[in-house]
């Protein structure tokens, strides 16, 4: 009933491509914008913003990166973490050398990099498919872990080899290291997200998206109807190279403040990939859906014993914690393999009929 | 659509929750976050060390009614050793019970995190003989402490005593010395000091690292095994301990020339290899067994004289009683404040002048059960690390037992290094050392 586009006509192509074309979709989106914009930041404290939300931010950029690659065009990649790592590699060597220069020239200077080192481990993918091509990612994440670690150029020969990020301003607040505060960093981050995921969403509704989804569902049939498969590929690699970048340069700048190599482990990119698989492979929206459940769910079970009045040793309460996610994932697996993102269309479409379905 | 209700419900309901997690206290007890590792693959550490802790601030309690008068509260969180998860630790907890005094990181990766954030929150950081060895500059790093000594300080004393051993520093010449350490900041830490002192003493060394947990180091012994080193360090914690003792006895390397850094000597690295671990070294500040007063204090408030129960929970091992020294040294620094502030509740900066102006002395150390059982400490604006001398203890097969003096570090040249390294820090991040005649 509320939920219904019966009765709102297009009358122009503009209208007819809108990137939302049901209004109720609009309003909703736009609620949404504005309750993070305006109404989190003012009632959520410092842990609401610090521990929990600028991670989720910043890791549904990352699953945006890589649903880009492995949802849209199909490359299978564990190089996730990896590519974060160069973003936050270089934001930091970018910080430190050129001190003046804007924060958010750094973050996009940073994710340059990281598409730069995508596209040079994206090339294997021309020859090499699925579960083949997610190994030679997997070299990417070792190899460039271990840079990281070895050259001590990357984090200016200090004698620890960590990278912590110095305070740094933009447009005159506060913007990276201690003093600033976690309404500034959400403030950056969530507009930095909301900026690349339109630029995503009209990314992959665009020519360019339907080329990487032509070459994700049948790469020979695209070929033959004129998409080149190693410019598409490469390309799919360099721009979610690009998305993963900047949400490693985040992840240092806006919310770890300092790291080192161990911080973008393989575990990360585990992470990044279960987010997209829970989140729903080939939607932006799965990306947010599936962040919030690998980010919110761990953090809710911690601290849900004890506001239920529950108290117990907190080495048992930890394992409890393992094994609920961990049963929870395989049952959401069980029950929507198609992720999140899937149990939400369902909803919309059973919304339509509502109240009378049929 | 039930279904969907559901999720959403709970989705609704989990936000809520986590919105709602930090409660206030209205009476202000001092309150000690503790940031413990009792799951995970560095666990058989951290269990002792949490029990030490936590026994000791409740012995504080029970013996000595608190901080003259004041309840000490604690609350443990589960970092597994892990950056984000203490960070998130510290977010969580800093607000709780009136707000967090002191923090004990338990991992370098966690201090490293919380130094930036201590002069904001106003909560001190002590972290006792690990993190940034650099904070030892108290000029730089106004709110962190890592007494009795550091990371440099004990490489250096680890010199010394080969020295010694060998009859004397010019016997260094030529030597081969291997360090096998944790690929992460933590094992990084003694190598610019090693090579420093390579260069003095002319011996010969060998860095081999070993990465994060540390259960595969076929390689690295290979590689050791072709070096044939005179002399081994070991800078590891959690497994890696335990694997490299039975994998330096695997190619019979002379155990009694094999000597760990104080996290790699407790019972749980060395019992795995069974009598192959016989004649390891490892460095300590404190010395071994249940053999102080506190022990036998602890044993009648704590467990009402059941020893058993006691062994179940660690008593008398190395890192329960690093445990002890550590909160102890923290309980003293919140009554140094005291004696300045008054008998109340202390604030973070309260703490941290209480820190700064800690100096516990023979006779203080009796009374508190700790006599002979650690040494003196002192602390100054300029000195957050009493550059404290360092023990070797050895594994007899059952049991460690002191088998050094205390040793002295080379002050002479890990000061300037500290002061370097404090300084490099200070221009990357904009701070202005300050001036410590002007304290008070």
């Amino acid at each position: 009933m509320i939920y219904r586009e019966a009765g709102q006509f297009k009358t122009s192509y503009g209208a007819d491509q809108a990137m939302l074309p049901i209004a109720q979709d609009r309003w909703a989106v736009g609620a949404a914008v504005a309750v993070m914009l305006i109404v989190v930041p003012s009632i959520a404290n410092e842990y609401m913003l610090q521990a929990v939300l600028i991670p989720f931010l910043i890791l549904s950029l990352a699953a945006i990166g890589l649903n880009l690659l492995t949802g849209y065009a199909g490359q299978l990649s564990l190089g996730t973490a990896a590519f974060m790592a160069v973003g936050g590699y270089m934001a930091y060597k970018f910080t430190t050398a050129f001190p003046g220069l804007n924060l958010l020239v750094v973050f996009i200077l940073s994710g340059v990099c990281a598409a730069g080192v995508g596209l040079v481990f994206g090339i294997p993918s021309l020859r090499i498919k699925g579960f083949y091509l997610a190994v030679a990612t997997l070299a990417a994440q070792f190899f460039l872990n271990w840079t990281f670690n070895k050259v001590p150029w990357f984090y200016n020969y200090n004698s620890s080899g960590t990278i912590t990020m110095p305070p740094r301003e933009l447009f005159g607040v506060m913007a990276a290291g201690p003093e600033a505060t976690a309404e500034t960093r959400y403030f950056i981050a969530l507009v930095v997200v909301i900026v690349l995921t339109v630029v995503a969403k009209n990314l992959v509704r665009g020519r360019v998206g339907r080329s990487w989804m032509a070459i994700r569902d049948m790469d020979i049939a695209a070929e033959i109807i004129g998409f080149r498969p190693y410019q598409t590929k490469l390309l799919a690699f360099a721009i979610s190279s690009f998305y993963c970048g900047v949400a490693g340069a985040m992840y240092l700048c806006l919310y770890l403040g300092s790291a080192e190599s161990e911080a973008y482990s393989i575990d990360l990119s585990f992470e990044v990939l279960f987010m997209v698989i829970i989140g729903g492979l080939g939607s932006l929206l799965g990306s947010f859906l599936g962040a919030a459940f690998i980010v919110l769910l761990p953090i809710f079970l911690t601290n849900a014993p004890q506001l239920a009045g529950f108290h117990m040793p907190i080495d048992v309460q930890k394992h409890i914690e393992l094994m609920v996610f961990g049963g929870l994932i395989v049952w959401f697996l069980i029950v929507e393999p198609r992720g999140l993102a899937r149990l939400w269309q369902i909803a919309k479409e059973k919304l339509r009929r509502w109240p009378f379905p049929y | 659509m039930k279904k969907l209700t559901t999720y959403g419900l709970g989705l609704v309901a989990g936000l809520a929750a986590i919105a709602a997690t930090p409660a206030a206290y209205a009476d202000d007890p001092q309150f000690f976050p503790m940031l413990v590792y009792r799951t995970g693959p560095y666990a058989p550490n951290g269990i002792p060390s949490a029990n030490g802790m936590r026994d000791f601030y409740m012995l504080s309690n029970k013996r000595d009614g608190g901080a003259n008068g004041v309840e000490i509260a604690v609350e443990e969180c589960e970092t597994e050793y892990n950056t984000k998860i203490g960070v998130e630790c510290y977010e969580r907890l800093k607000g709780k019970h009136g707000g967090a005094t002191l923090v004990n990181p338990y991992s370098t990766g966690i201090t490293y995190q919380l130094i930036p954030k201590a002069p904001v929150d106003e909560v001190p950081i002590l972290s006792m003989g690990y993190g940034q060895t650099a904070a030892a500059d108290g000029r730089v790093f106004p709110w962190t402490f890592n007494f009795p000594t550091t990371y440099w300080s004990q490489a250096s004393a680890f010199i010394r005593y080969v020295g010694s051993e060998e009859g004397g520093m010019e016997n260094l010449k030529g030597k081969k010395i291997a360090l096998v350490y944790h690929n992460s900041a933590y094992g990084k830490e003694p190598i610019p000091t090693l090579e420093k002192l390579a260069g003095i003493h002319g011996y010969e060394l060998t860095s081999l690292a070993v990465d994060h947990p540390g259960q595969e180091q076929k390689a690295t012994w290979l590689q050791i095994r072709r070096l044939r080193p005179d002399w081994i360090f070991l800078w590891g914690w959690g497994v890696m301990n335990q694997v490299a003792i039975q994998e330096a006895a695997a190619i019979r390397f002379p155990m009694d020339h094999f000597i760990g850094v104080w996290w790699s000597g407790s019972e749980n690295d060395v019992i795995p290899a069974g009598d192959a671990a016989k004649g390891y070294k490892a460095g300590t500040f404190h010395s071994v067994g249940a053999t102080a007063q506190v022990h036998e204090d602890i044993l009648e408030h704590i467990y009402g004289g059941d020893l058993e129960e006691a062994k179940k929970n660690n008593f008398g091992e190395v890192l329960y009683n690093r445990g002890l020294v550590n909160a102890m040294l923290g309980v003293e620094a919140v009554r140094t404040a005291q004696a300045k502030y008054g008998n109340r509740r202390m604030t973070g900066a309260e703490v941290r002048w209480g820190l700064e102006n800690l100096d516990v002395g023979e006779e203080r150390l009796a009374e508190l059960g700790f006599g002979d059982f650690t040494r003196p400490i002192k602390v100054t604006c300029e000195d957050h690390e009493g550059s404290g001398p360092v023990l070797i203890q050895q594994w007899d097969g059952e049991k460690w037992s002191l088998v050094s003096d205390w040793i002295e570090p080379i002050r002479e040249v890990v000061r300037p290094m500290i002061e370097e390294a404090a300084a490099a820090f200070a221009a990357e991040n904009n701070i202005t050392p300050r001036d410590c005649s002007a304290e008070s």
